[in-house]
């Protein structure tokens, strides 16, 4: 299918309006519909966002960034990125190694257990937490006596967050892993290698590419959560808002141009995520292929 | 995938119910009480019953988009493709913005369709275009790759039957990939049902009206009902995990006779 | 139904598929489209049957133009390497599906599809497997199954491109047989591609050697092996052994010396010598035109085999000759060869 036929053939076979593809109209029905779907529900909001970020010019959006209520959000955003995504990187690095090196009993359902973040509702995901550590739980109870505050504050809104990104870089690591399998780190270990040596030099070269695409879905996710957050976190400002807290709290205060501004930043996040994803993506087939060999 | 989620659907239930049968220490009477209360279930009802109509609009418009990038050559396929993963990278929170704002009545799309009579922001109508948005990535990503790799020869040998276009399709193509495709049914269900950020914005969040099951729950914490809170939560689930497991038993079966090579 | 190709012509790119081929297939025949990969003999099966098009040249069943249908109006009936069968469907509505699809204007009732479909699964000898579905068979049932379900629809002609390749050597032995006997019942105009020349000459009437885009032959087999017309043809059927000579004056030399060998109006310069093993005799120093000196022998079954080195080449030439087992060899043996049979073509450039 994919070599070039001439275009007399080509012309030959849709005159003949041949059963192996769909008539000319449908298929130009089909794309049209298509392209406007995808235009309405996709390209629009997005051209809506930096639209509405920079109606009433750059300075004013640059304003609306700095604003102080504005960098504590970034700033916070930022902090819980980068502890979930390091969390979720070393779990993630543990679990799919013990996965993929060891055979032991109730691997399945651990392999399983990897998905769980990802299908539930971020709500009911916070709803969780906020049972296990709220003031009416034991443990919650036994933290605050002990001025270790997790509901409301940053390690709340750390917990839930790692907890709902968990999912990304074990669900790249564990395939990729187990299609590599063991042999070349018994290799490492039979000729003198430490255990951690042969992780190091053996087997994180390896994975190179799957764990920066994991922690790429990884970090795009856990800047961008929301519903697990806001549960948790208490909406307080200044402290405890998240950039994607703020957009909803700027919105409904409509401060519609500053929730915007700010929106435009993790809109960016998303664009700039799915480029460096393709990019990736090419990558590991490439790599693929080449092992295949 | 599909008999994944079905587990973990069942992995957060237990433990949630137990937590809840903790926290609460409520009689089964009350456990129902809290359950079949009005504004309880006319929440579930939105949620389920919009996110079922988002699915199934999901399913209908990620086949044609699918179908589309998969067997048709036009400009700008490539970037179209790739703008499918937006709605998997976008936070949800920007996404209920934006979707809010297209679709207010002085919205870009808004506009035109009040003129029409049409209001879609802060109704029923506007959580459903939000569900759909989120949702239907899941079937354009799950049924791609098998209707890529569908051999040649399935068609062919179909037309050289004499199978109209309309046969191959109905009668080959589509059911080959139907695991796939309720596979991605399943996802963009579950998907829909528990979305909360790209949601609440576009909603009218009106008791009754157009509020839905996550947002109540999240106000029962606000309100410590944490009983009530967690009642809804466990309903939810079980009625998703349901759902789930539905799909899943008739994609299996499918998927028994017609293994996938 | 007769088949006339005339002129195809098939490009994909500036690779040329198909180069000017012509064939005429005569009612009830079971041809063969033997070649190696690249031959081009898949590619004018799938333009036969109305898959794909050509750039240039003509088609006709019985003097129609096949080319103004589509391949679901030519009527014609095909078989894939890997079966193709639809898997989410039961054996016997796999076998069902070319008629179900009939416009209703034309289609049986359903009880008369059903009769048929018991009738072919009758033909194929799989009436059980009515029930399961294409899982649950083996390769050779699946192949069978696809047959029938082609034959379902009355075609006036069946191809079939590599039917046996995805099969077992046994399997494949037994289904060949099979296929033999079935034409031989239903007589329907069948075209075969295959790249197996024992395939080919066993179970055809008629092959087609095919190379590069291009028909190289088209005989009996026995026609094809007894009397190549190209070198290709010589080489690729049948096992040859190939001395490199130059014909000069009418005269065949090898290496320094002339052979006592007629030139059969080959034309002057350098060529090809084709000689079938089995047709090298065997006899006393000075009885053939070549002589050697016999290195190995092996036997097995009724076939003696030696590898022979030639001291007419002026140099070691060593060829594989097959002699009869009552006239033993032994290493060492210096004998006299002679070509009972043998061809000369010219090499190529």
């Amino acid at each position: 299918m994919a070599e070039a036929e001439s275009a007399r053939a080509v012309r030959a076979r849709e005159a003949r309006n041949d059963a192996l593809t769909e008539p000319r109209l449908v298929r130009l029905g089909i794309i049209a519909l298509a392209v406007a779907f995808l235009t309405v529900f996709i390209v629009l909001p997005l051209v809506l966002v930096f639209a509405q970020a920079f109606g009433e010019g750059v300075a004013a959006y640059i304003a609306a960034l700095a604003d102080p209520e504005a960098q504590s959000a970034v700033v916070l955003t930022l902090t819980v990125a980068a502890i979930s995504v390091g969390l979720n990187l070393v779990f993630g690095l543990v679990m799919a190694w013990a996965i993929a090196k060891f055979e032991f009993a109730g691997r399945t359902l651990l392999i399983s257990l990897i998905d769980l973040p990802f299908s539930v509702s971020p709500v009911i995901a916070g709803l969780v937490f906020v049972l296990l550590f709220g003031a009416q739980s034991a443990l919650g109870a036994w933290l605050i006596a002990r001025d270790i505050p997790i509901l409301f504050a940053l390690p709340g809104i750390v917990l839930a967050t790692t907890f709902v990104t968990f999912s990304f870089v074990a669900r790249e690591l564990i395939p990729l892993m187990l299609q590599q399998g063991t042999q070349e780190e018994e290799a490492a270990i039979s000729l003198g290698a430490s255990g951690w040596r042969a992780f190091v030099r053996v087997t994180l070269p390896n994975i190179k590419w799957g764990l920066i695409y994991g922690i790429l879905l990884c970090n795009a996710r856990a800047m961008g959560e929301f519903g697990a957050v806001s549960v948790v976190s208490g909406h307080i400002r200044g402290e405890t808002n998240t950039m994607p807290l703020l957009v909803e709290i700027l919105y409904n205060e409509y401060q519609i141009m500053a929730a915007f501004a700010v929106a435009s930043l993790l809109a960016l996040l998303a664009v700039v995520t799915l480029v460096v994803k393709a990019v990736l993506e090419r990558r590991l087939a490439e790599g693929r292929r080449q092992r295949d060999h | 995938m599909g008999l994944t989620l079905t587990w973990l659907s069942l992995i957060v239930l237990i433990p949630l119910a137990g937590l809840f049968i903790q926290t609460a220490d409520l009689s089964p009477a009350e456990f129902w009480a809290i359950v079949t209360s009005r504004r309880t279930l006319n929440a579930l009802k939105l949620s389920f019953g919009l996110s079922l109509a988002a699915a199934a609009t999901s399913l209908v418009m990620g086949m044609v988009v699918v179908w589309a990038l998969v067997r048709y050559r036009f400009p700008g396929r490539r970037l179209f493709d790739a703008i499918v993963d937006i709605p998997f990278a976008l936070p949800t929170a920007v996404a209920g913005v934006a979707l809010t704002a297209l679709f207010a009545e002085k919205g870009w799309l808004g506009a035109p369709l009040a003129a029409l009579g049409v209001k879609v922001a802060f109704t029923p109508l506007g959580i459903y275009v939000a569900m759909v948005f989120i949702s239907f990535p899941f079937v354009v990503r799950t049924v791609q790759p098998v209707l890529q790799d569908l051999e040649a020869e399935l068609e062919e040998v179909a037309v050289s039957l004499g199978a109209s276009r309309w046969h191959v399709v109905v009668r080959v193509i589509l059911p080959s990939i139907a695991p796939a495709i309720l596979t991605g049914l399943a996802l963009a269900f579950a998907r829909a049902v528990g979305e909360y950020g790209s949601v609440i914005f576009i909603a009218g969040n009106l008791p009754n009206v157009s509020e839905i099951a996550p947002l109540l729950i999240v106000i029962r914490l606000s309100e410590y009902r944490y009983a009530d809170a967690t009642a809804i939560a466990v309903v939810m689930l079980a009625a998703a995990f349901l759902v789930i497991f539905v799909i899943n038993r008739i994609q299996r079966r499918a998927q028994a006779r017609a293994p996938a090579l | 139904m007769t088949i006339e190709v005339r002129n195809i012509v098939k490009r994909f790119g500036a690779f040329a598929a198909l180069d000017h081929v012509d064939l005429k297939v005569e009612t009830g025949e079971l041809v063969a489209l033997l070649g190696p990969s690249g031959s081009g003999k898949t590619t004018l099966l799938r333009i036969i049957a109305g898959l794909e098009w050509p750039d240039e040249g003509d088609i006709r069943f019985d003097g129609e133009d096949a080319l103004k249908q589509g391949a679901g109006e030519r009527h014609v009936g095909f078989v894939f390497q890997h079966y193709a069968l639809f898997r989410h469907m039961t054996v016997f509505e796999n076998v069902a599906f070319g008629l179900r699809v009939q416009p209703r204007a034309v289609r049986k009732s359903e009880a008369a599809i059903r009769a048929r479909v018991h009738d072919l699964l009758d033909l194929v000898q799989l009436r059980w497997l009515a029930e399961r579905y294409p899982s649950q068979l083996s390769g050779g049932q699946r192949q069978r199954i696809a047959l029938a379900r082609a034959l379902a629809i009355e075609p006036r002609i069946l191809l079939l491109d590599e039917p046996f390749g995805a099969l077992d050597a046994k399997v494949r032995k037994e289904l060949r047989q099979w296929l033999r006997t079935l034409h031989d019942e239903i007589h329907v105009t069948s075209l075969f591609v295959t790249h197996d020349q024992e395939e080919a000459l066993e179970v055809a009437n008629r092959v087609v050697v095919m190379d590069k885009g291009r028909i190289e032959q088209i005989g009996t087999p026995a026609e094809v092996y007894d009397n190549p017309r190209t070198a290709f043809v010589h080489a690729f059927i049948g096992e040859s052994i190939v001395l490199p000579v130059e014909v000069r004056d009418g005269r065949v030399r090898l290496g320094a010396s002339d052979l006592d060998l007629a030139a059969d109006g080959a034309v002057s310069g350098p060529s090809q010598l084709f000689v079938r093993r089995h047709d090298m005799d065997v006899g006393p120093v000075g009885s053939g035109a070549l002589e050697g000196a016999v290195r190995r022998v092996r036997t097995f079954g009724p076939v003696q085999r030696a590898d022979v080195a030639l001291t007419s080449a002026g140099g070691e030439t060593l060829i594989e000759i097959d002699t009869p087992r009552d006239r033993r060899l032994a290493p060492g043996d210096i004998v006299g060869l002679h070509p009972r049979r043998y061809r000369i073509f010219a090499a190529e450039a």
